[in-house]
């Protein structure tokens, strides 16, 4: 087991608003997350549950509002994405490596020596998978490999889009193990799911809640057109 | 600069898995120059005249035919998104992406065109000014490539967009490349030509991976 822990961290946000296709997405949403802290995201579909993870990831751009890592405003987030691990919908998974290739890339891009790709697979079910191309593996296997990424390149926080997809029982059991280990260790988690969770005594973020109402969004469309 | 090393090994590891796509542009390099002895006729005083224009033309259309999936299969397959995440300013991903780019498809193309250039009758003076400005000018090829391709991102039809977009910056490469095949067949000096092609090169390092690592995130949000 790895006995690598994180040092304390915060990660907030305040007043945050998101436009998406000139659509206010949400507004004036904020979050709190300390070491060990767990969110879970809910809300209906369209609520920008995922625009919100893309939002703390530094991928997608703050219309309003800012975050904080430890406090301090985050600028630069091409430096941010040191911080954090993202599970997209999209497994970034390359049919042409072995399992152990992708999870030796992702080691390397992140620069950390000493992930092991044979315990990372191994931790999420893929322990006698590690020498096969990847392109032989089920919707399912693959979201494992992807979801491996967290244990070979550990980082303080992991943001999660619906990642019980396509699992198994078995599977989103371990995926729980290893959200309470990363937790047991400082770690912090945000997660949006609709379905089980994996998550115990985490907090619960309704992102539908911060939807303007549709007579808002027509009024702040209009605004800003004048 | 270890994010550098490590895109650069997987799409070395990635185009020597699939080698059918470098096969693809060598075999579209070889295909297009061999084309032209049948259409302009076998004489060779004809096809020397025109072997440093074929050769050039040839090469850059078979290098556009690959740029198209430079970035593409990592934006489709969400791997993009966890690049831009790596930590470190995008601009090295750009130019580790753009260096395997120019390994599998450039380094191939400089290495067949000699070959090639027999088919053309080019004269034994103009291989060395054929082999240098081909080796100054492929990298420019990659590099204003990997601009347009991350711009035409997530558009259908980028391939043909990608065309419109570089091939009118490709002309001077183009005009000075085929200059300097000339001139070295002519016995004039060709330091002038291949030093422009240097100064494109040096120019094209500089500022194009900016330009790519900013419509890449454009690409992502």
């Amino acid at each position: 087991m790895e006995t690598q822990t994180f040092a304390p961290a915060t990660f907030s946000g305040d007043g945050l608003a998101c436009r998406r296709g000139g659509r206010l997405v949400f507004t004036q949403l904020a979050f709190r997350l300390g070491s060990g802290d767990a969110v879970v995201l809910r809300g209906p579909n369209g609520s920008g549950k995922t625009t919100l993870l893309r939002l703390m990831a530094g991928l997608s751009r703050i219309s309003a509002g800012k975050m904080a890592w430890n406090g301090v405003e985050i600028e630069d987030f091409e430096a941010h994405g040191a911080n954090l691990r993202f599970i997209g919908h999209l497994d970034a998974v390359k049919p042409a490596l072995t399992v152990a290739e992708n999870l030796n890339f992702w080691r390397d891009l992140w620069g950390s020596p000493s992930g092991d790709a044979k315990q990372a697979a191994t931790k999420l079910g893929l322990g006698h998978l590690v020498d096969f191309p990847a392109r032989l593996l089920s919707a399912g296997q693959r979201h494992r490999l992807a979801l491996a990424r967290l244990v070979v390149a550990p980082a303080p926080l992991w943001l999660l889009d619906e990642p019980g997809n396509a699992l198994d029982d078995a599977s989103l059991n371990a995926l729980a193990a290893i959200i309470a280990d990363h937790r047991n260790r400082g770690g912090m988690v945000v997660i949006a799911s609709h379905g089980s969770t994996v998550v115990e005594r985490g907090a619960v973020l309704d992102v539908g809640a911060f939807t303007p109402a549709f007579k808002n969004v027509q009024e702040t469309h209009w605004s800003e057109a004048v | 600069m270890s994010v550098f090393a490590a895109v650069l090994k997987r799409d070395l590891a990635l185009a020597l898995r699939q080698s059918a796509d470098s096969f693809t542009v060598l075999a579209f390099f070889a295909i297009a120059v061999v084309l032209f002895p049948l259409g302009v006729g076998p004489e060779s005083n004809t096809l020397a005249k025109i072997a440093g224009g074929v050769l050039w033309v040839s090469a850059l259309l078979a290098a556009l035919l690959s740029l198209d999936r430079l970035f593409t299969v990592d934006f489709e397959d969400g791997t993009l998104d966890q690049l831009v995440l790596s930590g470190e300013p995008l601009v090295f991903v750009v130019l580790a992406k753009t260096a395997a780019h120019w390994l599998t498809t450039g380094l191939p193309l400089i290495l067949l065109s000699p070959v090639l250039a027999l088919t053309l009758h080019l004269p034994g003076e103009g291989y060395g000014a054929l082999l240098a400005a081909l080796s100054l000018g492929t990298p420019t090829v990659s590099l204003i490539g990997a601009v347009g391709a991350a711009l035409v991102l997530g558009s259908r039809r980028g391939g043909v967009l990608l065309s419109f977009l570089v091939l009118p910056l490709y002309v001077p490469i183009l005009i000075f490349g085929t200059l300097s095949v000339e001139g070295a067949i002519l016995g004039v000096s060709v330091k002038a030509t291949l030093s422009l092609l240097g100064a494109m090169a040096s120019f094209a390092v500089i500022l194009a991976p900016w330009a790519a690592a900013a419509a890449l995130r454009q690409a992502t949000e």
